[in-house]
């Protein structure tokens, strides 16, 4: 088994796929509840498969924040709303080979947009490190 | 782990296997088995039984029952349970061996053969496994249902194959260790007991291969979980009584002069602690072994971790010779190249190809060893 996670990046404007979608806001409501209920069934589903591990949507606006010199407050940069890739949230799954988490990632980026029809989004898929085995030799 | 936990997980099998006797089907037993499990970790602590045995029986049938009582066979069940009597202990090791079969059917994803053994045959919760392997309960909880589905219709008295039993038993030992459940340690348990019931050379060997490894555990990570490679190792902190129980099992098995791929492994563990220096390692016998590993295996990771041996045994040139029909993309190929390199005296591309062996490392530790291997030759090639 190997755990992977699946970032769900939102690329308004690198989007090679024909289809053109529109911010959600500009979806009809019906449309924004199929979106969701399509990811709440997806992981349901993986818990069922004894697959899912964990998952999350994240705000899109975040905060920069770094380390700025001893007694000094942390400096911060942003939000940068206007952000062309930002991550709308993850999803980690614990599946028995590379070839099922990429069928995985594929189906949850066929999630509905507009028209009920899937929005191509771009997952990023990137595994765990995991413990390191007792025997290498 | 407290006496009554070991007590209670080596009941386990035993207790599903007079369930299964007395009527029940398998997923069921399992069951009841496991709410027995859970209610004698709570209640044993304040009010032991006086015999623990017939206790997780007793207490289990009732789970079964409860299960079952709208099941209109109730009855004809509980007609079944007059008169049956008590497997004798050759039938409890044959109902054992069974279990095993039955979690480890090649039917089953090896992450759910995993995991249905850990639970049917260890006796392990549901929860400690879910912890172990960094999942939710519900998910693990969900994984052992659908694997119980998937066997449901496998008969327990059919004859399985002990290869994939070990396979299974190998991946819980590997995993290593994490959270509060020692899976080595389990797998070993696990493994000696199914060495109890069957005198299968290559269960003996994976016994040994396992003994032999983990009797390195204490000496193979420093402080913060660093990685400490073989060659580096405190040889003193290795476990003298663990080496000798994995050497007298192995001989054992060798003996009967059916060698497998565990017990071939097992004899490269031997002779590397066999030696009391690094230096003093047999890398000509190693090597010998490794090309008995490869004949019965064809594995390509036996002919990697060859290649290192030669290297040892022969110089890096035949190391590097060996290493060169390898497909590159082979995990670890490249730290092996690294290594050979810097024995032959070449640290820069040494240092390069540390660093890219760092890049796909599978793991933290290895790919901090890997990192510092790197940055070691960089700062020795700056002078």
């Amino acid at each position: 088994m190997a755990k992977y996670l699946l970032l769900k990046h939102y690329r308004s404007a690198s989007a090679p796929a024909p289809i053109a979608c529109e911010p959600m806001d500009q979806w009809t409501p019906e449309e924004v509840s199929a979106h969701m209920q399509y990811m709440a069934d997806f992981a349901t589903r993986l818990e069922g498969t004894g697959e899912f591990v964990d998952g999350q949507a994240l705000s899109p606006e975040g905060t920069f924040v770094r380390y700025d010199g001893e007694g000094r407050p942390p400096v911060t940069d942003g939000p940068f709303a206007e952000t062309k890739d930002l991550i709308a949230g993850w999803m980690v799954i614990d599946v028995d080979s590379y070839e099922r988490a990429l069928e995985l990632a594929g189906e949850l980026s066929a999630a509905p947009g507009q028209g009920g029809k899937p929005i191509y989004e771009w997952l990023e898929l990137r595994p765990f490190l995991s413990a390191p085995p007792t025997i290498t030799e | 782990m407290d006496a009554d936990e070991v007590l209670l997980r080596t009941l386990t099998p035993t207790v599903i296997g007079i369930l299964v006797r007395r009527g029940a089907d398998f997923a069921a037993a399992e069951d009841a088995v496991q709410e027995a499990l859970v209610e004698a970790v709570r209640t044993w602590p304040d009010d032991p039984p006086r015999e623990p045995k017939g206790w997780l029986v007793t207490v289990a049938w009732r789970k079964f029952l409860d299960g079952a009582r709208a099941d209109t066979s109730r009855r004809h069940r509980e007609v079944l349970v007059e008169g049956e009597p008590e497997p004798g202990p050759g039938e409890a090791a044959d109902d054992t061996l069974q279990l095993y079969f039955l979690c480890a059917h090649p039917s089953l994803t090896p992450a759910s053969a995993v995991a249905l053994t850990l639970r049917a045959v260890g006796g392990l919760t549901t929860r400690q496994i879910a912890q172990a392997y960094l999942v939710p309960e519900a998910t693990m909880a969900q994984r052992i249902s659908r694997a119980k589905r998937t066997v449901a219709g496998v008969r327990l008295n059919q004859p399985g194959d002990v290869a994939t039993v070990l396979r299974v038993l190998y991946l819980v030992f590997n995993e290593g260790y994490s959270g509060d459940v020692d899976l080595a340690a389990e797998a070993i348990r696990l493994t000696r007991q199914l060495a109890a019931t069957t005198s299968h050379e290559e269960v003996a060997g994976l016994l040994a291969l396992m003994l032999l490894h983990h009797a390195r555990r204490p000496a193979r990570t420093g402080p913060g979980g660093k990685l400490v490679p073989l060659a580096e190792q405190d040889r003193g902190r290795w476990d003298t009584s663990l080496i000798a129980e994995g050497v007298e099992v192995l001989q054992t098995a060798l003996a009967r002069d059916r060698l497998g791929e565990f017990q071939a492994q097992a004899a490269i563990a031997a002779l590397h602690a066999d030696a009391a220096t690094v230096e003093e390692t047999d890398w000509v016998q190693i090597v010998e072994w490794y090309d008995e590993l490869v004949r019965l295996t064809g594995s390509p990771v036996a002919r990697l971790n060859r290649a290192v041996a030669v290297g040892q045994a022969d110089g890096p040139p035949a190391g590097l010779a060996a290493l060169a029909g390898l497909d590159p993309g082979l995990p670890r190929y490249t730290a092996a190249a690294a290594y050979l390199h810097e024995r032959k005296g070449d640290p820069a591309t040494a240092a390069r190809l540390y660093a890219e062996a760092a890049r796909s490392a599978p793991n933290l530790p290895e790919r901090e060893h890997l990192t510092r291997q790197a940055a070691r030759l960089n700062a020795q090639l700056r002078g």
